[in-house]
């Protein structure tokens, strides 16, 4: 589908309904190493959900997630690695410092070097001098950042970006966009959703949109053809 | 159970368990003639406590009812969180709702006979702190089902609380029963600190299993009603989710 | 501008074994604890709980219970009873309100570790709320809890109903009523728990042999493995949608 090379996100057929709605109805897409796809959708189309499934938070009722050569329904723990997430809600601990936040997170994806990534990633993201502030204190845009480095704190190949754009200022927004150039240089896959189709389409390869849980190509690559 | 059988309306199922009614309110009707007029009265009473005696049956039969409705919880959860059906959640359900109505009634009863008997509507031994516990609980289960809009999520944690539930209640029995015991054994005439047993006639013994089989037919008809209800809703909530398309 | 990416670390890996499953049991437990020196919301409502229980059950028996070992047992479980409910549900609350669950739950670790953790420090709450409430009872009531069995029974007894209430804050985490809800899931469950610790302090006090305190103890431990049982096979349900 994607060149010769394994794609590093392939959904096939993931059907999934919360009660009697039916959220997704056999959605598939792949995402290839270096290839950001944004996906377009009103609220309740079930993007939330589809990224949820993706990133390993909740089970399609039918279809498989491949992350890499691993499908999701049968990998342990470990499989979650391969994924970063910086959700809608910045999942930071409010009363802990951003220091203490991303310290707390290396602890449990177990990093060898976290104190090193720690100090980079805060460096690059302009928090190092607010490392020691609760993150209460933080601004929106701070708080994005800092969930941002939570996210790519652990290196993952796969990084999922649930509506980064809501309610940041222009140089944010720029952060983003050079963000995802260089993730897309190192040669990992982003899957970002985004109600602005504009932005959309300045960010990926691929656009698509989820409408009544159909998925659907709405431009094609800029690079290579599907 | 199969889904659409369930689901299938007043077909054969429908039919099939409209005579099972007949015959549960029969064998309920026979059980109260039995309670009240068949059996014999019983040999060591007298005045008040004669009288009361006879709500035995009652507080029997509803007890067979309430244990079963649990068991079915506890059988419909496992098969809920085995098999990932939501049939068996319904099944679930129901057992928890009609066991609570015969809990209920079993607690009540109880108490009516106790004040004659025992002098008190109310004490704290073993089988009558843990028969509470469990109504209690199972009030609770059903409070916490009210609380989720998902079936699927309902069925999963009301599932995992049903089977926590069943756990705690041997052990709150074995620690109320460390507390004291006062209940009567009633078939066991060596009980001797055991108030207000009695020993059981011929008549008595027919009785009993006529109430016993009676409430046991009553309460599969209730359950039997409410899955199918349970089935209805959930059919309604899909065509629903059709319409709104 | 955004520098460089950090260079790629080995993203597939097993190890540390049991030692880090308990690494992770402790990180969780420790950002627990240590957010809530700071917000000091889950111990601050619990003590100032129980000491105000402890005070009103005192004026309420005044002049009415002719030894306070009578009612002491009663009045200790109670408000240890109604005291934990008030903290637990912030357990798994605050993460959810947060939004912190999803970013726990992300982790590439066991479901029941984040559980262990968090569970740990609910038990440190209510250890520091004992600490207090056991003291306070002594200089209202004249009664000393501090003997060996009763404070065993205490620990135990802790142990078991942290362990389920903590499953519980988990399950009902994201229901709509989860701060009523949670007192009328976890009071009938907990009734052998209240029974026998009731029972245990009881028989202390009353100087009955120690053999007569044993039973209690046994059926607290019991009570205790089954719940961590159950919590053990059941919390990967819990939260494998979420």
């Amino acid at each position: 589908m994607t060149g010769p090379s394994l794609p590093l996100i392939r959904c096939e057929q993931v059907r999934k309904r919360y009660g009697h709605r039916r959220i997704l109805r056999d959605v598939s897409f792949s995402v290839a190493a270096g290839e950001v796809l944004a996906l377009l959708g009103a609220n309740g189309s079930g993007k939330t959900t589809l990224l949820r499934i993706v990133a390993g938070l909740d089970k399609p009722d039918r279809g498989e997630v491949w992350l890499g050569p691993v499908p999701l329904s049968n990998a342990g723990h470990e499989i979650r690695r391969y994924v970063g997430v910086v959700a809608h809600a910045p999942l930071l601990y409010d009363r802990l410092t951003g220091l203490e936040n991303l310290r707390f997170y290396a602890r449990l994806y177990d990093l060898d070097d976290a104190e090193a990534r720690i100090e980079h990633l805060l460096r690059s993201l302009r928090l190092w001098g607010r490392r020691d502030d609760a993150v209460r204190t933080y601004s929106r845009g701070m708080s994005q950042r800092l969930a941002i480095a939570r996210a790519l704190l652990h290196d993952p190949p796969v990084v999922i970006f649930d509506e980064p754009d809501t309610g940041l200022d222009r140089q944010s927004l720029d952060d983003i966009t050079e963000l995802f150039t260089q993730l897309r240089s190192r040669g990992r896959a982003v899957f970002v959703t985004t109600h602005d189709a504009a932005r959309a389409f300045s960010w990926a390869e691929r656009v698509y949109e989820l409408r009544k849980g159909c998925l659907q190509q709405i431009a094609g690559s800029k690079r290579n053809g599907e | 159970m199969n889904e659409s059988a369930v689901q299938g309306g007043a077909g054969r199922w429908f039919a099939l368990l409209l005579v099972f009614d007949a015959v549960a309110a029969f064998a309920m009707i026979a059980a109260t003639w039995a309670g009240l007029l068949y059996a014999g009265d019983a040999i060591n009473l007298g005045g008040v406590e004669q009288v009361a005696q006879r709500i035995f049956y009652f507080h029997i039969g509803s007890n067979i009812a309430a244990l079963l409705g649990f068991l079915a919880s506890l059988v419909g959860s496992l098969g809920y969180l085995f098999s990932r059906r939501l049939v068996w959640d319904w099944w679930a359900a129901a057992g928890v709702e009609v066991g609570t109505i015969f809990g209920v009634f079993v607690l009540l009863s109880g108490a009516i006979w106790a004040k004659p008997a025992w002098n008190t509507y109310w004490t704290w031994d073993p089988r009558l702190t843990t028969a509470t516990v469990t109504v209690l609980i199972y009030i609770a289960y059903m409070l916490l089902r009210n609380g989720f809009e998902n079936p699927d999520t309902r069925a999963r944690f009301a599932g995992i609380y049903a089977i926590f539930a069943f756990l705690s209640v041997p052990l709150t029995y074995y620690s109320a029963r460390l507390f004291r015991s006062i209940h009567p054994i009633v078939f066991d005439g060596a009980n001797q600190e055991a108030q207000g047993g009695f020993s059981i006639g011929p008549t008595m013994g027919q009785t009993l299993a006529m109430a016993m089989i009676g409430f046991a037919l009553l309460f599969f008809a209730l359950l039997c009603h409410r899955v199918r209800q349970m089935a209805f809703e959930s059919r309604i909530d899909a065509i629903r989710g059709e319409i709104y398309e | 501008m955004m520098a460089e990416l950090p260079k790629e670390g080995g993203q597939f890996r097993t190890r540390g074994g049991l030692a880090g499953y308990f690494r992770v049991v402790w990180a969780v437990a420790d950002k627990d604890v240590r957010t809530e020196l700071r917000a000091k919301e889950i111990l601050g409502t619990m003590a100032a709980f129980s000491l105000l229980a402890a005070v009103i059950f005192g004026l309420a028996f005044d002049l009415r219970v002719p030894r306070t070992e009578l009612v002491a047992p009663g009045i200790l479980w109670v408000i240890i009873m109604f005291a934990g409910v008030l903290g637990l549900h912030r357990s798994f609350g605050s993460e959810s309100d947060l939004g912190t669950l999803t970013g726990l739950l992300l982790a590439p670790v066991e479901r029941s570790a984040l559980y262990l953790g968090k569970t740990a420090a609910n038990l440190v709450y209510f250890l520091i709320v004992e600490a207090l409430l056991v003291p306070t009872l002594l200089i209202l009531f004249d009664v000393n809890l501090l003997k060996p069995l009763i404070l065993a029974g205490l620990l135990l007894g802790t142990i078991g109903y942290v362990a389920v209430g903590t499953l519980f804050a988990a399950l009902t985490a994201r229901n709509r009523a989860r701060e009523t809800l949670l007192p009328v899931l976890l009071l009938p469950v907990l009734a052998p728990l209240f029974i026998s610790g009731v029972g245990l302090t009881a028989a202390v006090l009353d100087g009955r042999a120690t053999s007569e305190a044993w039973p209690w103890i046994g059926i607290i431990a019991l009570y205790d493995i089954v719940v961590f049982a159950v919590a053990f096979l059941f919390i990967d349900l819990i939260w494998e949608q979420s």
